[in-house]
Parts: structure tokens; C-alpha cells; sequence
């Protein structure tokens, strides 16, 4: 479990999360991405879009 | 990047999204070592690449330009990256596209391309209205509009003149008459493995999900099947996402390849396990 740094609201981390991987704020809807900290996970904001983004 | 195993497979990536999930949790069910790069991290010594010489790289890189470059460097330093460098170069331009799919003889929107303010207006009058304007790079539907007439063509044109030179590059296609959706079929190998219909969002015209439409499974009939295999043979593609809408007047037509597929959609409406197919097919390479 991590605070939102926006809202401080908890963000959950499930167990089978990855480095990377993108969690969102159940509250404010802010994305994060999750990077390895000593003690399991914390949280960056994430680049949700980019101007060369796609498929 | 680690040292390759027979059994491992590296994953390239900006972001760790539904899809770069998946890969990860299909390849660990099989037993697969897996090393997600976050391509923010990778360094490359362009002329010494003995490390990337029999490595399997799944490329997920959502930014076009890093993804191409990336494959353009690992490619050439031995690595089999699904998708090749050609598919990415190609794919990655609706004009390339356009050009390599109309040489095959598959069907694909007229279209019509200039290279000024002046020409591109005289293009218009003489492709006529309405017509579909897109930039040749990009995705998720930006920057693609629909004229109606010459004012509105020459407003959003004097816009792309203040633009990236890349956005002067001029390229329309016909508005093709069709019901309000078109279909994402995903290749992996020589097989169409799902496909669905993707419908407009409302208020919109353009189908991508990425603009609120919904999905529906679309049946796989052999018509689906041999346009698509042939476009991802004439490209050159291992794993693709092929975009097509069923015109009124030709039938089925492709307007888009996509190198770097999205299908999580897909995989909620259809139930196939694209993941699991796609990590299969890329341990198929394994020489």
C-alpha cells in the first residue's frame, strides 16, 4: 500500500505486480508507475501519453 | 539485456500496460524466462553486439520512434525482433503502407498525397470531398480529420503548415462509405488467431477504442483470413493487428497494419489467448 502523492489517497499494489507496471489512485484516477524500493514497491508518476504513442 | 537462455525471451517496453502484462504472466505459465527492458534503460554499443546475437526480442515499445530505432539497432546487431525493421518502417507510415499494400494488389482507400499548401488544396479539388486527412505517423485516431469542403481542408492545412515538417507531407483518403465500425484482426504466424468489430463511440466517426467505441467478436471467414495473412506476407509481419472496414462499394479493405499491436480488447470479447499465442510463436523462432 502506497498514499497518492495528489490525493493521499492508499493505493493498493497487488502481490503479482511488476516493475513498470502502471497503477492508478481508486480516488483521483492519477497513474503511477511502479518502481523496486527496498521494501517491495513505490510509485512514480507515469507518462500516461506521449506524441509518437500508439500501436 | 541478460544473457539468452533456449527458453528465454526478452520484452521491450515503455510502459507495462494490459498487454505487457499478459506476455509476462502467459510466459511465466510456460515455464519462460522473460526480461522485461524498459527501453528508458537500454544503452546500445552500436558496433559491438555479440550479447544480442540469438536474443528474441518482443517489441512493446508504445513510442513509435524509440520502438523503430531500438529494433533498427538490435536487428542489426543480430537480435530477431518480432516485428522486423522493415514491418516497423513500413507499418509505422500510412503512405509506405498505402504504397507496399496497393503493389501486393490488396485493397486499401484510394488516396492521394501532396507536398505543399497549394499542392494538397488542388489535390483535394481533384480527389474530391469528402476526404479523410491523416498524418502518415500516428495513431489512437489524432490528428486525422474529415473535410467536408474546401474551407474546412484549407483551415486544418494552413494549421499543419505551423507544424513538424513531417505534417507537411500531405496524405487524404477517400471517406469510405461503410457501416459505423470497422475490424481489428490480430495475426500471429500465418493465421488470423481472432478479430473483432470495433464501433464507433458516440458522436464519432473513427472506431479507435481508444476514443470510447466498444467491441464485438467478428467471425473469421476465410475472405478475413487471406486478406490479412497476405498483407502481414507482402510486409513482412510475425505479429500484427490488421485494421479493415467492409466497404459499400469494394468490400473488405485494409487501412492500417499495426506493428505493435493492442489486443486486450480482443482478448475480453473473443476469450483466445493471444498472449499465450504470441509468446509460442516467438520461442517458434528460437533457431
Amino acid at each position: 500500500m502506497v498514499k497518492c502523492p495528489e490525493c493521499d489517497a492508499e493505493i493498493k499494489i497487488p502481490s503479482d505486480s511488476i516493475e513498470g507496471e502502471i497503477v492508478s489512485c481508486p480516488d483521483c484516477g492519477a497513474s503511477y508507475e511502479l518502481v523496486k524500493s527496498a521494501t517491495g514497491f513505490d510509485i512514480k508518476p507515469a507518462q500516461v501519453v506521449g506524441e509518437d504513442w500508439g500501436q | 539485456m541478460n544473457g539468452a537462455s533456449s527458453n528465454s525471451l526478452t520484452i521491450l517496453y515503455d510502459t507495462i500496460r494490459w498487454e505487457e502484462k499478459s506476455l509476462y504472466e502467459a510466459a511465466k505459465k510456460k515455464g519462460v524466462e522473460i526480461d522485461n527492458v524498459d527501453i528508458k534503460n537500454l544503452r546500445i554499443r552500436l558496433n559491438n553486439g555479440s550479447m544480442y546475437a540469438d536474443k528474441i526480442v518482443l517489441q512493446r515499445s508504445v513510442s513509435y520512434f524509440k520502438s523503430v530505432h531500438a529494433t533498427a539497432a538490435l536487428e542489426g546487431l543480430g537480435a530477431q525482433v518480432i516485428n522486423p525493421l522493415r514491418v516497423a518502417s513500413i507499418t509505422g507510415n500510412k503512405l509506405f503502407a498505402h504504397m507496399e499494400l496497393q503493389k501486393a494488389g490488396i485493397k486499401t482507400p484510394k488516396a492521394i498525397s501532396a507536398f505543399s499548401e497549394e499542392a494538397a488544396i488542388s489535390a483535394l479539388e481533384e480527389f474530391g470531398y469528402p476526404a479523410v486527412i491523416k498524418p502518415v505517423v500516428g495513431s489512437w485516431g489524432r490528428m486525422i480529420g474529415l473535410l467536408r469542403d474546401k474551407d474546412a481542408a484549407k483551415a486544418v492545412i494552413e494549421d499543419r503548415e505551423h507544424m513538424f515538417p513531417l505534417y507537411h507531407i500531405y496524405y487524404f483518403e477517400e471517406f469510405v462509405q461503410r457501416p459505423p465500425r470497422d475490424i481489428r484482426a490480430i495475426v500471429v504466424g500465418d493465421r488470423v488467431v481472432a478479430a473483432i468489430y470495433r464501433y464507433s463511440g458516440d458522436g464519432q466517426w473513427k472506431t479507435n477504442m481508444a476514443l470510447g467505441g466498444h467491441a464485438e467478436a467478428c467471425p473469421v471467414t476465410k475472405e478475413l483470413e487471406d486478406i490479412c495473412v497476405k498483407a502481414t506476407k507482402v510486409l513482412g509481419g510475425q505479429i500484427v493487428g490488421v485494421d479493415l472496414m467492409e466497404s459499400d462499394k469494394d468490400g473488405l479493405v485494409i487501412h492500417e497494419v499495426n506493428n505493435t499491436t493492442e489486443f486486450k480488447n480482443t482478448v475480453r470479447v473473443t476469450g483466445v489467448d493471444i498472449p499465450g499465442m504470441m509468446i509460442d510463436y516467438a520461442l517458434s523462432l528460437r533457431r
